[in-house]
């Protein structure tokens, strides 16, 4: 008798339980947010960290009770698909979000996918939030593309001209992986270096993506001894292997990329040959990070046991995402209403001290808002870790 | 010219050893392991471990890679490769299933190891320069040295010892060698150990120069399979010596041709096609198989 009550007990109690979970899980509606970007091979770096960046997020979110929209409360749902940087994956990356009635994505991480995705964007009423730079994305007649960071053309003369102020830098050699993204912003930094007036040495050496050894490729480079040295869009697995073989090599000018990278990367690959290397990051310097983006990198190690700086820019999207639905609730399924919001939007930029603002920017650049206005914080890499160089505003 | 040389014999050396392991198991089991280059970033990533994150000795933590891959190498043979040959005659399912290999590979990478690029501290300081003629920071001539070192050692291995007359009597002939007494099973394990463990070696040796990632292991694959083909496939010698010439073709070509972009390897690869259609068992290798 006392087993049957036990167990009738153990019954009971296990049906409230199965019932708690789901009127827990029914209590929110879901949002859906897509990713589409690269999370293997080579590059996978850089879309791990998007898609860790937007979990971390999502998770944090949902465990504080959801994200409230005009009258209603969302749990935040990621759905992520890895496009290999393969653009004929990309499209059918956004393909699938379009098909789960996504309206909202973040990526792809390159130029070629960003570009292939665009017509299927358009189609599905899909806004998608590229790292990609080429300008046709963001210009009349594209609509649905918003630039996810700084571009190269925004931050290289600026980093340029600190260098030439502050370093006395007159000569620059460029060096890119021969792959269409290093190779676009390459031509770009070296139109922007000409134009300051900047003496260029060499702009055509290139290296294959999958080289581990750069000494034989950084040799004739090394002959014309340049002040500075760009890292054209350089990945982070590449960039201390270049680094080192250009220390190695004698090289004792400034070396400089607009990328973001990661202080542990660096650390572990150049040691103290890193020291001096000039990038672009985010706002997780101890100068500029808020309470909410020390929590957001404290929370991110925990979920994956390591952060990755890359994330200082990354976590930008899903955050403008979630505001600008905010700011104008009918967007979640319209995005002609997301399009109108993102004129007259703003609000406060909460993993930045100060009053930053959270807003979308661009005119200058591409004649229409298609831009995150994500701090241009340029970092120099100092004895494993980064400090702030200078911080300067987009458009 | 000097720094050409250099680099050439530099990539070569570690270049022959990646090819080494590859063309070894192709001659013992006629399986292109699309996974060797995931072999060598596991490789990479136990040396990593042991030396970079736990301070063990870096010989030490070479050896854990060799060991590590070995016993990675004769458990894929035992469980998945075997009993595929045994139970197809298609030759395309050997292939398959690498293939199958190396994206699980890939996966368990992901997993364990993250994304990220790992590096290690040098494990010597210092750079040699020859009045700016030949630079080269003296890791690398180490680890030049250590894998010249580690070739020789496996040829006199495979030309002396017992266990590699079993494996070249079982690369010959498999059903001669059966018929001689060698236990096919047994030495086909243990070649594919051999295999893996030369691919771990070489990972962990070149851990502490170019570092590791876990987009390395296919890019790894493609130019061992290059070099093995301009060897003669399942011939150790063709393996170094497509290794050899691979990285001289490299060294001299970043040189020479670094003002026109990067076609070094569009002419390597349209050179190794023009090659392949005079020559297609390559250097060294048997028309017949």
């Amino acid at each position: 008798m006392q087993r049957r009550a036990l167990m009738k007990a153990a019954m009971i109690a296990m049906t409230m339980t199965a019932l708690q979970t789901t009127t827990a899980l029914a209590v929110n509606p879901v949002l859906k947010i897509g990713f589409v970007g690269v999370t293997s091979g080579p590059a996978a770096s850089w879309g791990i960290s998007n898609q860790r960046s937007m979990e971390t997020r999502a998770a944090w979110i949902n465990e504080t009770g959801g994200y409230k929209i005009g009258d209603t409360t969302y749990d935040i749902e990621i759905v992520s698909f890895d496009d290999q940087k393969d653009p004929k994956r990309a499209i059918a990356g956004m393909e699938k979000m379009a098909q789960e009635g996504i309206h909202y994505v973040v990526g792809p991480n390159v130029d070629d996918g960003a570009a292939a995705v665009r017509p299927v964007a358009e189609a599905n009423g899909i806004m998608y939030f590229p790292y990609a730079f080429p300008k046709s994305l963001y210009t009349k007649p594209a609509s649905n593309a918003i630039l996810g960071m700084v571009a190269n053309y925004q931050s290289g003369p600026a980093i340029y001209k600190y260098l030439m102020k502050e370093k006395g830098v007159k000569t620059v050699a460029f060096i890119a992986a021969n792959e269409s993204d290093p190779l676009s912003q390459r031509d770009s930094g070296v139109a922007a270096a000409k134009a300051l007036g900047l003496d260029v040495v060499s702009d055509n050496v290139t290296y294959q993506v999958d080289t581990t050894d750069f000494t034989p490729v950084l040799t004739p480079i090394m002959r014309e001894r340049p002040d500075l040295l760009v890292l054209s869009g350089v990945s982070p697995a590449n960039a201390p292997q270049l680094i080192r073989s250009a220390r190695e090599l004698g090289f004792q000018g400034v070396i400089s990329t607009e990328t973001a990278q990661d202080a542990g990367v660096l650390t572990e690959g150049a040691g103290d040959l890193a020291n001096g290397f000039i990038s672009v990051g985010g706002a997780s310097t101890p100068e500029l990070a808020s309470p909410m983006m020390i929590e957001f990198v404290d929370r991110y190690t925990k979920m994956f046991g390591e952060y990755n700086d890359e994330s200082n820019t990354k976590v930008y999207a899903l955050e403008y995402i979630l505001e600008t639905l905010k700011a104008d609730p009918a967007a979640i399924t319209d995005v002609t209403a997301f399009q109108t919001t993102m004129d007259r939007f703003e609000a406060a930029n909460p993993y930045m001290k100060g009053d930053a603002k959270l807003r979308y920017v661009g005119m200058s650049s591409f004649g229409q808002r298609r831009q995150v206005a994500v701090p241009l914080v340029v970092n120099v890499f100092q004895d494993g870790a980064f400090e702030t160089l200078f911080v300067a505003e987009v458009d | 010219m000097e720094q050409i040389l250099a680099n050439g014999v530099y990539l070569g050396s570690q270049y022959a050893m990646i090819a080494l392991g590859l063309t070894l198991i192709f001659a013992l089991m006629n399986v292109l392991n699309f996974a060797h280059g995931q072999m060598y970033v596991i490789g990479g990533f136990v040396t990593y471990t042991f030396y970079g994150q736990l301070g063990v000795p870096f010989v030490l933590a070479l050896l854990m890679s060799c060991i590590s891959l070995a016993i990675l190498g004769a458990l894929i043979e035992k469980f998945l490769f075997a009993p595929v040959i045994k139970g197809s005659k298609r030759e395309e399912s050997t292939m398959l299933l690498a293939a199958g290999i190396a994206f699980l590979l890939d996966a368990l990478i992901l997993l364990i190891f993250g994304e990220k690029q790992r590096g290690v501290p040098k494990i010597i300081d210092g750079v040699f320069n020859w009045d700016f003629r030949v630079i080269m920071p003296y890791d690398r001539i180490l680890i030049c040295v250590l894998a010249i070192l580690s070739i020789i050692c496996f040829i006199c291995f495979m030309q002396y010892s017992k266990t590699g007359r079993a494996l070249r009597a079982l690369a010959q002939d498999r059903t001669a060698a059966q018929l001689m007494g060698v236990n096919v099973d047994r030495y086909s394990m243990i070649g594919f150990a051999l295999g893996a463990m030369l691919a771990g070696l070489v990972g962990g040796l070149l851990v502490t120069i170019t570092g590791i990632n876990l987009g390395m292991g296919g890019p790894t694959s493609i130019k061992a399979f290059m070099m093995v083909m301009i060897g003669g496939a399942g011939v150790i010698s063709g393996a170094i010596a497509g290794g050899i010439i691979l990285g001289f073709m490299e060294a001299i070509g970043l040189a020479v041709l670094s003002q026109y972009g990067d076609i070094t390897y569009l002419l390597i690869f349209v050179s190794l096609m023009i090659f392949l259609a005079i020559r297609p068992q390559g250097l060294m290798g048997k028309p017949w198989g």
